[in-house]
């Protein structure tokens, strides 16, 4: 119904009215611009600190679980000793042998002890006690020499692993398999050497010289009732709830725990972790989507207080447009296009100024943002939100001016 | 058929209790190629009638035959579509877009039409050439005189060949110098085919018509011809023997 020549000069139009006016033009717009701003450099924000922190989580393994003792929140704490609410390496073996959905599983504990490499002497260092099965759910092997076996922990052989770190510490020879070092007093023969991870996580600096030894050997150091978490590695990560369950029911087995009494420990699945990730991105996504909203509210009315002084200054020129055979819909449609034309350009600066903000956040050392940057989808909602605040509030102008009689119009002062 | 054909058209508007019969049962016959002066002191009724031939407004009660076809019950968007094809208007302030040039001035009413957009350019341009601005093509309003700008106005006015040309009071904001050359250019487009009605309370401008409407309290009170020797002007041959045609039927 409508030519091309009048969608050519309408939207013409529409950007030499911002041109004529641009400073005019530029405050009513202010609304969407800081809007569209702020919300894509939060969601760029968002963006970056999630795909960096899945990617930690993931490097630890989505199929990870994590026990630990907790003492429920809502008991007295005489009904929960300690003795009672610490994780028990009869409990890791029990997991161990009767859960169907774990590959691995290994007690941890740490030590503190004193060792001595030739001179060189250190006191109080961690050292690590663990299963075999730690080289699979932490995903480290050796670099040289042997991972633990079966047997080191059965026969409580006193040998160790030490990683790279250790072995510039202790001012040991770079391949230090079978070298002896002292711990605690005892000598142990070192057995392999493992690669020193770079697990920065939020920036700090979680390892450096580590040694390791059989769980049943740094049992022995250990007093009574010491600290021992399990980690677990499930065979898929899609076991997540089927394996917890699992879990849960042993160890409430284990300890006699009647069904609907509150659990002494806890079981968590990284898989978990990562969901509830999700759903707080999620969220602060939806927050900064409702502030969009109302800032989009805020500027959609100065689009239209300043529409509606854009036809009453045109009015003679809404009288001329529709004496020469303009229809209600064409000026309705023209006046329709300016709303969303404004706010267009008010999207498109607030989206340059976003992704300057963001560019900005990149920049931050130690903030964990350097993967910061607007997605696509957020730049298709920007312009869609923009166009659809013009169309609403551009739509009471234009019907106005499309309802403008043209005698009234033409007489128009 | 008749180019209009105007029975007993009454336009009634209320201002509070009062009512006012801008027009009073006018009745009316225009033919192609007529040039029609319609007169009569202010608040005659001559802006309502001329309004009312535009097909910018509708009557109270009475018809109104454009071409043959009822326009008098139309809704707003067909009296566009019918302004656009039909009409086209020359007013007395010009009426031209500020920030546009001559020639989108011009070419105005092919943003609105069905068709013929593609060739805007030409036509436009011979529109221009026509009322004698074709070296103020890219000139903006505020660059030309007003008789130059009353000119622009013309060639919009004529650009989609419309059947009628109105103009109210189309050199009321001119000098009388001017007012001769724009009032040239008409006789011009009349020589050429036109039909056209001018809205005027100057004398010497109705005497460059062929026919004269006289309205007074929205009522005709007189429709003449102007013949050669009364009017005392110069006149090409076919405008004379036109507005003898028109005086006879004017009589009837
Ligand atoms: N929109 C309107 N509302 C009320 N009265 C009007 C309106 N338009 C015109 N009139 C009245 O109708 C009469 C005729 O007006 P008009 O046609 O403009 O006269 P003219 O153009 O001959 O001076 C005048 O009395 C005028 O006051
Ligand atoms: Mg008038």
């Amino acid at each position: 119904m409508l030519n091309p020549l009048f969608w050519y000069q309408a939207i013409a139009l529409a950007f030499s009215q911002i041109w004529a006016n641009k400073s005019r033009a530029f405050l009513t717009a202010l609304g969407i611009i800081v809007g569209v701003a702020s919300t894509t450099s939060v969601i760029a924000a968002l963006t970056g600190l999630k795909s960096k922190v899945l990617t930690q989580f993931e490097s630890v393994g989505a199929s990870k679980v994590f026990i630990f003792p907790n003492r429920p929140d809502d008991k007295p704490r005489n009904l929960y000793p300690w003795e009672k609410v610490r994780l028990k390496i009869e409990e890791a073996r029990a997991l161990r042998d009767e859960c169907e959905s774990i590959r691995a599983i290994t007690p941890i504990t740490e030590v503190g002890l004193e060792v001595e490499a030739g001179d060189r002497k250190i006191e109080g260092l961690s050292v690590t006690g663990i299963w075999p099965d730690w080289h699979e759910i932490q995903n480290r092997s050796v670099t040289s020499g042997r991972p633990f076996t079966n047997i080191d922990e059965s026969n409580e052989r006193q040998v160790c692993l030490v990683n790279d770190d250790a072995i510039k510490e202790l001012h040991l020879p770079t391949d230090a398999v079978g070298q002896f070092i002292n711990l605690g007093g005892r000598r142990f023969l070192i057995v392999g050497v493992i690669e020193t991870v770079q697990s920065r996580f939020f920036g700090l600096n979680t390892s450096s010289a580590e040694i390791f030894i059989p769980f049943s050997v740094a049992e022995k150091f250990q007093p009574r009732d010491y600290f021992l978490r399990i980690e677990a590695l499930l065979k898929s990560p899609e076991l997540a709830d089927e394996g917890t369950a699992e879990m849960r029911w042993i160890l409430r087995k284990a300890r006699g725990i009647p069904a609907g009494d509150t659990e002494s420990f806890q079981v968590e699945a990284i898989d978990r972790f990562i969901q509830q990730f999700k759903t707080l991105a999620a969220g602060i996504t939806a927050i900064a989507g409702g502030i969009v909203g109302i800032s989009l509210l805020v500027g959609g009315i100065g689009i239209m207080n300043i529409m509606l002084v854009s036809v009453s200054e045109r009015t003679r020129e809404i009288g001329l447009r529709k004496a020469v055979g303009a229809t209600p819909n064409a000026i309705l449609l023209q006046f329709l296009l300016e709303a969303i034309t404004l706010c267009l350009v008010g999207g498109f600066v607030g989206l340059a100024c976003g992704r300057l903000i963001a560019y900005g956040l990149t920049k931050i050392p130690d903030a964990q943002l350097d993967e910061a940057n607007i997605p696509l989808w957020a730049v298709v909602l920007a312009f869609a939100f923009s166009a659809g605040t013009g169309l609403i509030f551009g739509m009471f102008p234009a019907i106005k001016a499309a309802r403008l009689d043209p005698i009234e119009a033409l007489r128009h002062e | 058929m008749r180019l209009i054909e105007v029975r007993d058209l009454q336009k009634v508007y209320r201002v509070g209790v009062e009512t006012i019969r801008a027009l009073n049962g006018v009745d009316l016959r225009i033919e192609r190629n007529d040039f029609i002066a319609i007169m009569g002191s202010s608040g005659s009724g001559k802006s309502t009638l001329m309004n009312m031939l535009g097909c910018l407004d509708r009557p109270t009660s009475g018809t109104y035959l454009l071409n043959g076809k009822d326009v008098s019950h139309m809704g707003a968007a067909e009296l566009a579509r019918v302004r656009n094809e039909e009409i086209g208007f020359v007013f007395q302030s010009f009426e031209l877009l500020p920030r546009q040039t001559a020639l989108e001035n011009v070419e105005l009413p092919l943003v609105y039409a069905k068709g013929g957009w593609r060739d805007r350019r030409p036509r436009a341009l011979a529109a221009l050439a026509l009322v004698g601005l074709s070296d103020r093509v890219h000139h903006r309003p505020n660059q030309l005189s007003g008789g130059q700008r009353q000119r622009v106005a013309i060639a919009r006015a004529i650009l989609n060949r419309p059947s009628i040309l109105l103009a109210d009071e189309p050199t009321g904001n001119l000098d009388s110098a001017t007012t001769v050359e724009i009032l040239a250019i008409f006789r011009k487009l009349h020589d050429d085919g036109q039909t056209i009605i001018i809205v005027t309370h100057e004398d010497e401008v109705a005497a460059h018509c062929d026919r004269v409407v006289r309205l007074r309290d929205g009522k005709v009170i007189s429709d003449l011809p102007i013949l050669e020797d009364s009017a005392g002007r110069h006149r090409g041959g076919s405008g004379a023997k036109g507005s003898l045609e028109h005086g006879a039927l004017g009589a009837c």
